[in-house]
């Protein structure tokens, strides 16, 4: 099935098997092996990308349904020169050990921030109604769907705090 | 995966019309569960219409005061709506409870309401079970297992509905609905959507072949506090051992039944001015725990007399 989508800001076409996943398509088809596939089932975060400028698991999307949306992968962010503000952080803060999940941790840290600042609430925020302040507590919560098995947190954390601008 | 055909249909009548002309077909919204249980053959569509660009993704006002929330409004989009937080904070929260951001993102409210069990044994298809294989029996009976429910289980099925979204929308009085392939719609309390299992487990819902949910209806919330709180095994991401909702004196509990579990004996006893603690434990008195499960009994009964009294339900009966 024909499906064209704009992935880190290129036009791309793809000629998929329904059956393919968003993840699978990145990493086999169009060799973006940044994405990872972790758990494959929606529990590990490692596979984060950005769907129109929003966090989801790509190995839980079918790539035919992407048909038009704006994909951004961790290999669309910035170069080895001209680093993310995000991707500086994690370096500045070593936040990851073996290093595999960290596309992932970068991806839904970009997508958490924007979540942020548009004022959305988490289960943290315990006045419902009042502006966003991303306290180290929501910071948790919010990255709760990217696991480290190396334990990386605190570094994970501290970088978060630092490109957020909370440090 | 099982092969399949996909299509993206334009409207709501071409998606009931592609969903009747494939037996086996199946509505796709956010696919957070459908796809993985797709990848463990669990599920097997013959074909998936994906109803995800469907325009039903609003958030509007009722003339009623309440609001509507179109059937793929994703749960993100629904938490962190300002009405929605203003005047449902129990449905923001029980939102908020659930899954993780990158799946809130993506999982619709009916995608939601219709999700599947995680009860170990559903997923396991080395054991039995009567969701997958109607009469193959019930591996979760007498199974190695906690999180199974201790209201209205049957012999051949003891699984809970994993949701927190629908247990506060059954304490909010929570309408849905329904459009089906006649051109007709029909609204059903939230309540009545989801069966008990009885002897047909693998039927989950009331909804009938050719229908398909439009939408949620909220109505004005009852007056009174409002709380969602749940318990489980990690501090986030993490599906509830049970949970509680509280809406005024309305209570329902999460993770104890094969659907959002509706505490009328709880809220009568409130009404009639029993203490928190005395309402619920009238409520799980007419519990069933099988071994693995008596956890909840006491852990329910705790939960729900802790929110009735951050609430105050009942204190001015």
């Amino acid at each position: 099935m024909k499906t064209s989508f704009t992935l880190n800001g290129q036009a791309a076409s793809l000629d998929l098997d329904p059956r393919t996943t968003l993840l699978d398509a990145l990493r086999e088809q169009l060799s973006l092996k940044g994405s990872k596939k972790g758990c494959d089932h929606g529990q590990c975060g490692a596979c984060t990308v950005l769907v129109n400028g929003r966090r989801i698991n790509a190995c839980l999307s079918l790539a035919v349904t992407h048909e038009g949306d704006e994909i951004t992968t961790v290999e669309g962010l910035g170069t080895s020169e001209t680093l993310h503000p995000v991707q500086a952080a994690f370096l500045e803060h070593d936040a990851f050990q073996c290093g595999y999940c960290t596309p992932g941790q970068i991806c839904s840290t970009i997508g958490m921030l924007k979540e942020a600042a548009d004022g959305w609430a988490s289960l943290a925020t315990a006045d419902l109604t009042a502006d966003t302040v991303l306290s180290d507590e929501e910071i948790r919560e919010r990255m709760s769907g990217n696991l480290c098995r190396c334990s990386a947190y605190p570094q994970i954390l501290a970088a978060i705090r630092s490109a957020g601008g909370l440090a | 995966m099982k092969p399949f055909t996909y299509e993206r249909p334009k409207d709501v009548t071409s998606a009931l019309a592609m969903m009747a002309e494939v037996p086996g077909a199946r509505f796709l919204a956010g696919g957070t569960n459908l796809v993985d249980l797709m990848k463990l053959q669990i599920e097997q569509p013959t074909q998936l219409v994906d109803v995800s660009r469907l325009p039903l993704g609003e958030i509007e006002e009722t003339p009623g005061g309440g609001l509507r929330l179109g059937a793929v409004t994703t749960n993100s989009q629904v938490a962190a709506d300002l009405r929605v937080r203003a005047r449902y904070p129990a449905l923001a929260q029980a939102i908020l409870s659930g899954a993780s951001g990158q799946l809130r993102n993506k999982a619709t409210t009916a995608g939601n309401l219709l999700q599947r069990t995680r009860c170990a044994y559903f997923y396991d298809t080395t054991k039995p079970c009567n969701k997958r294989q109607p009469g193959a029996g019930c591996a979760a009976i007498g199974g190695i297992y906690a999180n199974t429910a201790v209201f209205g289980a049957s012999e051949a099925c003891i699984a809970t509905h994993p949701s927190d979204m629908a247990v506060a929308m059954s304490a909010l009085d929570a309408q849905v609905e329904i459009a089906s392939q006649d051109g007709q719609s029909r609204s059903l309390a939230l309540e009545d959507l989801h069966r008990l299992p009885g002897e047909t487990p693998h039927i989950e819902t009331n909804l009938q072949p050719g229908e398909m949910i439009t939408a949620v209806v909220l109505p004005p919330p009852a007056p009174g506090g409002q709380i969602y709180r749940k318990a489980r095994e990690r501090a986030s991401y993490a599906f509830a051992i049970g949970s509680v909702a509280v809406v005024g004196g309305r209570v329902a509990l999460g993770a104890v039944a094969h659907k959002p579990w509706r505490a009328k004996v709880a809220e009568q006893a409130l009404a009639g001015g029993a203490s928190p603690a005395e309402a619920m434990a009238a409520e799980m008195a007419g519990a069933q725990a099988d071994g693995h499960n008596d956890f909840k009994l006491k852990l329910m009964a705790r939960l729900g007399a802790a929110c009735l009294t951050t609430t105050g339900a009942g204190d001015d009966q």
